[in-house]
């Protein structure tokens, strides 16, 4: 069985294998690799673009615009939450001055900074004076930081000219739809020429501006991307299309990401009890549009004034109280700024060598044991990060989650813990982060860290999860993969998935 | 003549920039119209802008002290219908 190695895709080869299929990605987690070289070279210091990256580079993004010109079923316009980790959520509004001034003190201070990007609370381009104003002034003021912004894609036509003159390293474009019917049920009204317009015909126009916008952004060689919130019952099914037509039109990566419905959040959807996906919808989902379309597997989610590594949030350390005291000389931080980013890059480019090299091994371990048609498996995992099992299991916040099969061993996705619980039934405040973490882990046969409690132990195997601590520090592919011989050689893949572990949704 | 902000507006600052009449003010706890300032938008615009893009119902009221986005209004759901509704939605 030979391990499909897509790091050497060119654009032709890339657009002719059309992504790749279930199951055939290879060893790599990290989705930059299936890129063209041209578009990667442009990502590869991005954070949210690869599992590998955001170990090491940060992102921030700075609120300063609130306005919005659409409502959507799963956004609370009362958006002025300190408590509270997911998209549309910040603590306190910036003016584009204060946002330069913090942009720059966060740069200084953290040098693997690398990305600034707009993304609400309301939407960037229904603010555009305000996020101009933002941009300009950074493009001029701190030339070496990436710009991006996200937007729901109304008001993207009339600003593409303006979004071309600044560092705009990409857009993202929220698409949840291309069917105004479906779009109606996530969409109650848009505002547009002076006109609230509601329902099916809001959505229409709504879906046309985004279909043009991606298009325009295209033609003028600007990176978009596509975020879809998947909404069970609503757009689930759909999104596969939708994934199909926007890589037609030229976006060059889709994130699917899971629908956040707490009731406590006072969306529509939460307080109508919408449900949000099962991680393993989810996945089957991401798998099934991935035939089409380079997919994006570790999006956490985050707030509209994150600052720092993805998953963490250092914006307390840079409110406006405390960037005021701060005296910063950018000029100086920008030479400091350059070294830090080269190192970096060194050492990134050397752990992808090395990930090469053991792709090469894995292929010849690969020959030994598991029969082309055993079962796949999928494992979680506990790391802090450097590409390595090296965290407790009561230390993770999230578990990485990796399937191994006999195509080799791919990343498939994160899963938070305890920010906030990912069931939408079973899951209530009585439930310990014990339970919670086990939780997270369905539909998983194994979890690899480098410890584990001895109770943690005893109910993960109840639930049908084998603890393995016997991995630690070893690089995570190789690691899944030795698991994945283990059950092989033990007889586990022939059986089917034990009855504990599948969940309601897997079909494996 | 003017429209008015009540207390169930999150200052989400949407109505602030569409105003014609520059008739709306930031304020503490929650935004405000300058009833000196403010048309109704008449003679700009069909609608009054504030009320159009307002996402919460109820927070914007006419000169007669009338919710212009009543509840239901923006939801699209009556609230007559509001059970029926959520059931649908509850077994997707």
């Amino acid at each position: 069985m030979e391990l499909t190695v897509l790091d050497q895709n060119n654009d032709a080869a890339a657009a002719a294998a059309g992504g790749c299929s279930t199951g055939s990605c290879g060893t790599t987690d990290d989705q930059m690799s299936h890129l063209p070289d041209s578009i990667r070279e442009k990502v590869e210091n991005h954070p949210c673009y690869s599992e590998e990256a955001h170990h090491y580079f940060a992102r921030m993004h700075v609120a300063v615009a609130p306005a919005c010109n659409i409502q959507c079923h799963y956004c609370n316009r009362k958006y002025d939450c300190s408590n509270e980790s997911r998209p549309g959520v910040v603590s306190e509004l910036l003016t584009p001055d204060q946002a330069v001034m913090k942009t720059k003190a966060v740069a200084a201070n953290i040098p693997q900074m690398t990305v600034l990007g707009i993304a609400g609370p309301g939407d960037p381009l229904a603010n555009p004076e305000r996020t101009f104003e933002t941009f300009r002034r950074l493009s001029e003021e701190a030339p070496d930081i990436k710009l991006c912004v996200s937007t729901n894609g109304l008001a993207l036509p009339e600003s593409v000219d303006e979004l071309a003159k600044h560092n705009i390293d990409h857009v993202t474009i929220t698409i949840n739809t291309v069917d105004p019917d479906i779009g109606a049920q996530i969409y109650p009204w848009i505002y547009w020429n002076n006109r609230r317009i509601r329902g099916r015909r809001g959505a229409e126009i709504l879906i046309e501006q985004q279909q043009k916008g991606l298009q325009m952004l295209v033609d003028r060689g600007i990176l978009v991307k596509v975020n879809s919130v998947m909404i069970p019952g609503v757009n689930d099914q759909h999104l596969k299309e939708v994934s199909r037509i926007v890589k037609e039109k030229g976006a060059f990566l889709h994130n699917v990401m899971p629908l956040i419905s707490e009731p406590e959040h006072g969306t529509f959807y939460g307080l109508m009890g919408q449900r949000g996906p099962e991680p393993e919808e989810l996945q089957d989902l991401q798998d099934e549009c991935a035939g089409d379309m380079n997919m994006m597997r570790h999006c956490r989610q985050c707030r509209a004034d994150a600052v720092g590594l993805l998953g963490e949030d250092r914006g307390e350390e840079f409110t406006i109280d405390k960037i005021e005291q701060m005296n910063i000389d950018y000029d100086a931080a920008m030479q400091t700024r350059k070294v830090v980013h080269e190192g970096i890059m060194e050492e990134l480019h050397e752990k992808q060598e090395k990930k090469r090299r053991l792709a090469a091994v894995s292929v010849s371990a690969n020959d030994a044991t598991p029969q082309a048609n055993t079962r796949p498996a999928l494992m979680a995992v506990a790391t802090s990060g450097g590409g390595l099992i090296n965290q407790h299991f009561g230390h993770a916040t999230e578990f990485l989650i990796y399937e191994a099969s006999p195509a080799g061993v791919r990343f498939i996705s994160h899963r938070k813990v305890d920010q906030y619980c990912i069931g939408n039934d079973s899951c209530g405040e009585k439930e310990s982060a014990l339970a919670g973490s086990i939780r997270a882990l369905k539909g998983c046969e194994a979890v690899l860290c480098s410890k584990i409690g001895y109770e943690p132990w005893s109910l993960l195997e109840e639930a049908g999860i084998v603890p393995n601590g016997e991995h630690a520090m070893e690089p995570i592919e190789e690691a899944v993969l030795a698991v994945y011989q283990e059950m092989a050689a033990e007889g586990k893949l022939e059986e089917p998935q034990p009855e504990a572990a599948v969940s309601q949704t897997a079909s494996a | 003549m003017s429209l008015a902000i009540v207390d169930s507006c999150v200052n989400c600052w949407a109505c602030y920039d569409v105003c014609p009449s520059d008739a709306i003010y930031q304020s503490s706890p929650h935004f405000l119209i300058d009833t000196k300032k403010c048309t109704e938008c008449e003679g700009d615009y069909a609608h009054p802008q504030c009320a159009s893009i307002c996402p919460i119902e109820q927070a914007i009221l006419d000169a007669s002290g009338m919710p212009v986005n009543p509840y239901g209004s923006l939801t699209g759901i009556p609230p007559e219908l509001l059970e029926d509704a959520m059931q649908e939605i509850q077994s997707r």
